[in-house]
């Protein structure tokens, strides 16, 4: 059993650093505390709602989320917003082009958020899943392993990186950031202190709201994320129970062929 | 079957005997499940019922996710993220179809290594063991083919690589690599018939395990004192072995049961730990990816391709002696394939008369470093190609080949074995203590 559990050890290691070094680049990557990380971890509505709200009225300028379906806004363990505010949502931002009137029409729940190329700038759907974030410590993987792959703690401190600094290369202005690989990204600082008012008076500093629109990145890359560690547990739990049930039968059924043990 | 003297099936009512005439299918399966099977056999056997589970798995999981998945450059990538997001479950499908592979490979590693230690490949058991081989290298074939359907950057950019090491066959390797991708590049004409064959090997891995464990059950199965089961009565055998059901289909489901709580949790908690982040990025011909990274279960073999690199004086001379038709390249593609070759020619490598490696006190030591190396290859092919790395690559791919091209064969000719137990029951019962009363299997 110390063997199987040694050669267990021995394959967690030989695979972390797979996963660790994924991370690519040389950016700094804070360690962000979000309420979803680890196995117990869930979505926190509230901070869903405020990352939206974000992605809505700063980054949906130039980024699109075409992956994303707008209906499962309404989902438990998602944003969970009332239907009739989906649709109110839906009507008031997005249109989306009807082949059969020939023109834009509002956007329904059924339908996707735009995708967005204008700017030229990355689909945001799955950047939560795109990126690794923290892999320590020590470069172990460790916290990866117990907490996930960190795409959304890459998103905040990147969005928290920025140094004020500004350098023009071949006409084209770059930005300082702590977190990007290389130390310099072309997206200017898209958040500012105070820029997005919450409803219920919520802290809108940026290092805040660069949490808030990363959660809300994170439910958008994995909208079904409290279903799967709720099935996790369940399987979980069965399957330790039938571990047991196979053990006292194993241990039965075979103890008329095994003497004392003497060894 | 054949060579170990056991209860067979006999049909005893009338429609039993008219069906046995006709076909002797229920003989064959109690032949089957009733087999006798070494007694003392311990955990590092129950890796074969986790591999059969990993197949129907695989193939159930896969089977439906292919009722919702295009195989179409344009839309692939989209698919998938249908699966996760509007297919009922859709996401626990493909998580445990993208982690069932992970375990897949974890068990056959652990089952290859038991192989390796316990000796066995030796004779009788050739057969299986070359079979296992070639299951193992269809499996490596489907699940890089599998990695590529999502159509995300590593898929794009894996397929890339693999099939440019085609590509360094002198003279026909061009030809190939565009035969193999259906056009000059990957593109959608590679993606079909990968998702093609993706599909049709899963069921020629079937086939063959049939006929792995046809053949071992003609052999019978191998067990940790490599000292086979009498046979010259069926009350010789009845004393070292006990029928496959129940005693062993209890235990290996044990096994299993545990291994699965390990690997649910995997898809359940962390489903992403051994994915690379790169494949949540949609393929792009146009941006190739920092660090070109394989799936871990390739990793080892993958830092033996790039270890030999032109600066090493082994591939000078293979150039010079060739005149430049074993280039480094070429040198690496024969190194990566050699290296899984040569596990299947070991049963003609192995110099000892002795067959496990529980007797054997200087194999033990080169096999744990075997083990070891195998460990840090992996770790090495997930490094960036360069120094120190590079360096341990070459010196872990050495020990890859010295073990199997000089360690084995030099062994048996200069250890002294310990001494092996006469027969299996003195094994089983060393370790559990003689029964007072005569052992009567229950049955």
């Amino acid at each position: 059993m110390l063997k199987k559990l040694a050669i267990g050890a021995a394959f967690a290691l030989a695979l972390a650093p797979v996963a660790s070094h994924a991370a690519g680049g040389s950016g700094h990557v804070e360690d962000f505390q979000f309420s979803f990380e680890g196995p117990f971890g869930a979505y926190d509505q509230n901070q869903l709602q405020r990352g939206l709200q974000i992605y809505t009225e700063v980054c949906a300028a130039c980024h699109g989320l075409k992956f994303v379906p707008l209906r499962p806004l309404a989902d438990e363990g998602g944003p969970a917003l009332p239907a009739d505010q989906v649709r109110a949502y839906a009507a008031e931002n997005f249109t989306v082009y009807d082949a059969d009137l020939d023109e834009d029409v509002p956007a329904k729940p059924v339908d996707h958020f735009p995708a967005n190329t204008a700017a030229g700038a990355p689909d945001l759907s799955l950047m939560a899943k795109a990126r690794a974030g923290f892999h320590g410590p020590y470069g172990s993987g460790m916290n990866q392993l117990f907490k996930g792959m960190g795409g959304a703690e890459y998103i905040a401190s990147l969005l928290d990186g920025y140094t004020g600094e500004e350098k023009e290369e071949a006409g084209t202005l770059f930005y300082e950031n702590t977190a990007f690989p290389g130390g310099w990204i072309s997206m200017a600082p898209p958040l500012s202190d105070e820029q997005v008012e919450f409803a219920d008076g919520h802290d809108n500093s940026v290092h805040h709201m660069s949490q808030d629109v990363a959660a809300f990145l994170m439910w958008t890359a994995e909208p079904k994320m409290m279903a799967r560690k709720q099935a996790g547990f369940v399987g979980v739990l069965i399957l330790t129970v039938l571990s047991v049930l196979l053990y006292l039968t194993n241990k039965k059924l075979w103890a008329p062929h095994k003497g004392k043990k003497t060894a | 079957m054949s060579g170990i003297p056991h209860d067979t099936y006999e049909p005893k009512t009338g429609a039993e005997k008219w069906l046995d005439s006709r076909l002797p299918i229920v003989g064959l399966l109690y032949n089957t499940i009733m087999i006798p099977t070494p007694k003392n056999l311990n955990w590092w056997w129950i890796w074969g019922i986790v591999l059969a589970f990993c197949l129907v798995l695989q193939i159930v999981t896969g089977i439906v996710l292919v009722m919702h998945y295009t195989p179409h450059a344009d839309m692939a990538f989209a698919s998938v993220e249908h699966i996760m997001r509007d297919v009922n479950g859709g996401y626990m499908l493909r998580y445990l179809h993208a982690n069932g592979a992970s375990l897949f490979f974890v068990a056959v590693y652990i089952h290859i290594f038991r192989g390796l230690f316990y000796g066995s490949y030796k004779a009788p058991r050739e057969i299986t063991w070359i079979i296992g081989m070639i299951i193992y290298l269809l499996m490596m074939a489907t699940g890089f083919m599998g990695y590529v359907l999502p159509w995300g950057q590593m898929s794009f950019w894996g397929a890339t690589v693999i099939t440019g090491l085609f590509g360094a066959i002198p003279f026909v390797g061009e030809a190939l690599q565009t035969f193999l991708l259906g056009g000059p590049a990957v593109d959608n004409a590679t993606l079909n018939r990968f998702f093609s064959l993706h599909y049709l090997l899963p069921f020629v891995i079937a086939a063959l395990v049939v006929v792995h464990i046809w053949a071992f059950h003609t052999t019978g199965n191998n067990n940790p004192t490599g000292v086979p089961v009498r046979t010259g009565s069926k009350e010789e055998v009845k004393k070292d072995t006990l029928p496959f059901w129940p005693y062993f289909v209890i235990k290996d489901f044990l096994g299993l049961a545990v291994v699965l709580v390990i690997f649910w949790a995997i898809v359940g908690f962390m489903p992403n730990y051994l994915g690379h982040p790169d494949n949540y990025l949609e393929a792009n011909p146009l941006v190739t990816p920092a660090h070109i990274v394989p799936e871990w279960y390739f990793l080892p073999f993958y830092a033996i391709l790039r270890a030999f690199t032109s600066e090493v004086w082994v591939v000078q001379i293979a150039s010079f002696v060739t005149g430049g038709i074993i280039d480094a390249k070429f040198f690496g593609v024969l190194a990566m394939f050699g290296a899984i070759a040569i596990m299947a020619l070991v049963p003609w490598l192995v110099s000892s008369r002795v067959r496990s490696g529980r007797y054997r006190p200087m194999f033990k030591w080169w096999f744990y470093l075997l083990v070891f190396d195998f460990f840090a290859l992996m770790w090495l092919g997930a490094m960036p190609a360069e120094e120190p790395y590079a360096s341990f690559s070459l010196i872990a791919s050495a020990y890859w080949f010295g073990y199997f091209l000089v360690i084995l064969p030099i062994l048996g000719v200069i250890e002294k074995p310990l001494a092996e137990p006469a027969t299996i029951e003195d094994d089983f019962d060393a370790h559990y203590g003689e029964k007072s009363d005569a052992a009567t299997p229950a049955e």
